[in-house]
């Protein structure tokens, strides 16, 4: 059967601008925003972009924020995804406990090292499930939805833990909190990998549209044949999936599952991040390297204030002061001063 | 009516408004008189928005003047133009759902004693407003409990009560039905002959030709005429719009009888605990209309076939095939195409870009590892942008910056890049300019003599007579009747909707 364009003669197509040039990407917001701060890191501390090359790997403060900053940027992946949907993950620091906690009683019962590892990643995919499906089966609200596994999963991470802190020794958990490969630490690759698996995975399919759709208008994306529930528990699962790594690198780190404070409020810092990234808590267009890039900064400013001599308290203070700028910069009001769309695309509307 | 006995009230003179390279506005004079109904007219980009966001004050002219009273007046904001006596009442109803008739009637200025709300006071003060309005209704219940139409008068009476003097009407019927348009036209014409000066804009000729009494038409930013109502016609009206003539396709007889393919679908006693069980079977090549009042059941038996809710009892049977058909997704793997009656709420996903919203239900179907890449997705963007003459600057461009009319093409142009079998279209023209209305009526009709099925709803007799083979008529969630052949016409229509000599059904 023929469409009804069959007989229709073609005309002038409206033009379809050609894709980004790679430049733009320096006058982001966000990328300008980490080299400001950067400088100012510098001009405090003057040898803070010194590395040096020791015992086989790269070492120094750039170096130092990327690998604090790690556990961040992987949580930061997962609840980008989250985001776009309209959702929001508050779970995620919990469920670095949980993993944190099995991987450690397992190796610390005699459990080979990987069968642990991955019992930790599995019992983070089930977190991610459990909230996925309080979200679409049941139907509750995101926030709400996953307040819960915030709450009971460090009550969960203790029971498994009994209470106390479970340290271990294993060479294999202890190379995914401190060790390196090629010269950058481990975290640093474990996240740029996942970075760049996970971007690839929703840009080269249709995954990316299709969550952005559901963010958008999920009702609409229903009546469009979408099966929004399944992309949904998808994306949570992901979440969990993530959170669960970056639980593994935080007890490799210390050598063991402290089930109270293992990513403690860094739910929190992972949802700045991805705000920071320029996705909107309203859902929509995401972008997952600009929030490992949010992760980044907000390391930055951490770091900054600490090798400055500066108080911690200050941290908290400087970190607000610095996100205000970063979101006068992203709202539609600087576009406007700059004559620039809130995307940074170049648009053309009617 | 003639002019001459009226006093203007507002006006309008040499209004100019530019945004960038466009002149929305050129050199436009207008005046509203005192105790006249004044429809504005125009299709979508011709200045009608423009030039009421000037008369109320949310835009500022770049050159004219406007006078209120003979006096000249700039305003800065709408709030400013209220302290004038400039009300206006929107389409969608900008009061607070969630509080109560009375609450929304005096809110910000609500009776108060020794600093406290009154609320007893303020109960009774707007039991007495809305007498006049002829509304007897619990002030006190929240105000989405009531009817649309309601809300809509409850607006008209607190814009009446802050302004008084001029009351701009911004498509107040798009979402009432017949009963309902006919009750505010009663409330509009009371306050007209209490002297008020009124703005009535909207898409439905009928109902201007019914309400107003002069006219102003404008095209492409410049205004065609100013004229009382009873010296033109609708198609002297239609003409000025569009700048040229436009012709229906009025004879019923000859789609009656066309020539129609197999049964394509069919619905066998398809049912739901609140709608009664249908049946009805859809040739190819065949338009089924569908008339009925709002709330009548028109659009829920449209979602009981495209899996939007799901059907207690009953099948679906394709081409001889029985399927099941629980949720859209497996609608739109059967074929089916479904643009439903509210664009915004259920069609369109406003921040993506044209092209995406056109190629988003081909992609859900062909699953997420099939993936269009870009070149294809420009390619069916292109495609079906060209045949239904979309409108947009670019394809990249999100597609709530287009208009209402472009936004509907986008969803049909969505649908027809599935290569559907069925297609189930829920008032594809509501709310919709008179050109792109013409569009989609022909759409229709091409589809149909290219061998598909449809099942297209609308509140527009005209329009169903015009490309129906068959209509069914609904009432009470029921269908109570099918007109085919001869019998399709508005009055038969009608008289099937109001359940004239039928038996009663128990």
């Amino acid at each position: 059967m023929t469409r009804p364009t069959a007989d229709i003669r073609p005309s002038s197509q409206p033009p379809h601008p050609p894709a980004r040039p790679i430049y733009t990407f320096f006058t982001r917001p966000q990328v300008i925003a980490l080299v400001a701060v950067l400088l100012v890191n510098w001009l405090l501390f003057p040898g803070f972009f010194t590395i040096t090359w020791q015992d086989g790997r790269l070492f120094g403060s750039l170096i130092d924020v990327l690998n604090r900053g790690a556990p961040v940027a992987i949580l930061a992946i997962g609840m980008t995804a989250v985001i776009a949907t309209k959702g929001v993950d508050l779970s995620v620091g919990a469920v670095m406990a949980i993993s944190g906690a099995v991987a450690a009683t397992l190796v610390s019962s005699g459990v080979p090292a990987t069968v642990a590892v991955l019992a930790a990643l599995a019992a983070g995919l089930l977190c991610g499930l459990w909230n996925g499906i309080l979200v679409t089966v049941l139907d509750i609200q995101p926030i709400i939805a996953t307040l819960v596994l915030m709450v009971a999963g460090r009550g969960l991470a203790q029971l498994i833990t009994e209470g106390s802190i479970v340290t271990f020794a294993d060479p294999l958990l202890v190379f995914l909190g401190t060790g390196s490969i090629l010269g950058l630490p481990t975290p640093v690759v474990i996240a740029i990998v996942l970075m760049i698996v996970a971007t690839l995975i929703v840009r080269r399919t249709a995954l990316g549209l299709l969550i952005e759709a559901v963010g958008v208008n999920r009702s609409a994306a229903r009546f469009a044949g979408l099966s929004a529930g399944t992309l949904l528990l998808i994306v949570y699962t992901f979440a969990g999936f993530c959170a669960a790594i970056a639980g593994l690198i935080v007890a490799g780190d210390i050598r063991g599952a402290d089930a109270n404070n293992a990513g403690l409020w860094l739910e929190l810092d992972a949802i700045l991040a991805v705000v920071i990234g320029g996705t909107s808590l309203m859902g929509g267009r995401f972008s997952i390297p600009l929030a490992v890039l949010g992760a980044m900064i907000i390391q930055a400013m951490n770091t900054g204030i600490l090798i400055s001599g500066f108080s911690p308290e200050f941290n908290l203070v400087v970190k607000s002061a610095v996100i205000i700028v970063i979101l006068v910069l992203q709202s539609p009001l600087s576009a406007r001063v700059f004559r620039r769309r809130p995307d940074g695309r170049p648009g053309n509307p009617q | 009516m003639s002019d001459t006995d009226k006093t203007p009230v507002l006006e309008a003179r040499g209004i100019v408004k530019v945004f960038g390279q466009h002149r929305a506005l050129d050199t436009v004079d207008f005046t509203a008189n005192a105790g006249e109904v004044h429809a504005l007219l125009g299709e979508n980009g011709a200045g009608k928005s423009t030039l009421i966001k000037i008369l109320t004050g949310a835009y500022q002219p770049d050159s004219g003047a406007l006078l209120l009273d003979g006096e000249p007046i700039h305003l800065r904001d709408p709030l400013h133009g209220q302290s004038y006596g400039i009300g206006t009442v929107y389409q969608e109803v900008n009061l607070l759902p969630n509080r109560s008739v009375a609450e929304n009637l005096f809110l910000g200025r609500q009776p108060t004693r020794f600093g406290l709300i009154d609320r007893r006071r303020s109960e009774d003060l707007a039991r007495d407003l809305l007498a006049r309005y002829g509304l007897a209704i619990d002030v006190r219940a929240e105000l989405s409990e009531f009817s649309v139409a309601v809300q809509q008068i409850v607006a008209i009476a607190r814009a009446v009560e802050l302004s008084g003097k001029v009351l701009v009407l911004d498509e107040p019927t798009a979402s009432l039905d017949r009963n309902e348009v006919q009750r505010l036209f009663e409330v509009v014409r009371n306050l007209r002959d209490q002297g008020l000066s009124i703005i009535f804009i909207t898409h439905f000729l009928d109902q201007v030709f019914d309400l107003a009494d002069r006219v102003t038409i404008l095209r492409n930013g410049r205004k065609i005429v100013t004229q009382p109502l009873n010296t033109l016609s609708t198609t002297d009206v239609v003409r000025m719009m569009l700048g040229k003539d436009v012709a229906f396709d009025h004879h019923p007889s000859a789609l009656g009888g066309a020539a129609r393919g197999d049964v394509h679908v069919q619905f066998k006693g398809l049912g739901r605990k609140d709608m009664s069980p249908f049946d009805l079977a859809i040739h190819e090549g065949e338009v089924v209309g569908v008339a009925g009042l709002l709330g009548s059941g028109r659009t829920e038996v449209a979602r009981l076939m495209f899996g939007v809710d799901t059907a207690d009892q009953g099948e679906v049977v394709v081409k001889g095939k029985a399927m099941t058909i629980r949720n859209p997704a497996q609608a739109v793997a059967a074929g089916f195409g479904f643009c439903p009656e509210d664009r915004k709420l259920d069609g369109i996903f406003g921040d993506l870009s044209v092209r995406e919203n056109i190629i988003i239900a081909l992609q859900a179907k062909l699953g997420w590892f099939r993936t269009l890449n870009r070149d294809d997705q420009i390619e069916l963007a292109g495609r079906y942008a060209e045949a239904l003459d979309i409108r947009a600057a670019n394809h990249d461009m999100p597609v709530r910056l287009l208009s209402g009319g472009n936004q509907q093409k986008v969803i049909l142009a969505r649908w027809l890049a599935i290569d559907p079998t069925f297609l189930i279209l829920d008032e594809p023209t509501r709310g919709i300019d008179v050109g792109a209305h013409a569009e989609i009526v022909r759409t229709i009709n091409r589809l149909r003599e290219e061998g598909l099925a449809l099942f297209v709803i609308s509140s527009e007799l005209d329009e169903v007579v015009a490309y129906s083979n068959r209509v069914v008529v609904m009432r009470d969630r029921e269908m109570v009747a099918e007109l085919a052949g001869d019998a399709i016409a508005p009055d038969g229509i009608v008289q099937a909707i109001a359940g004239t000599p039928r038996e009663t059904n128990a």
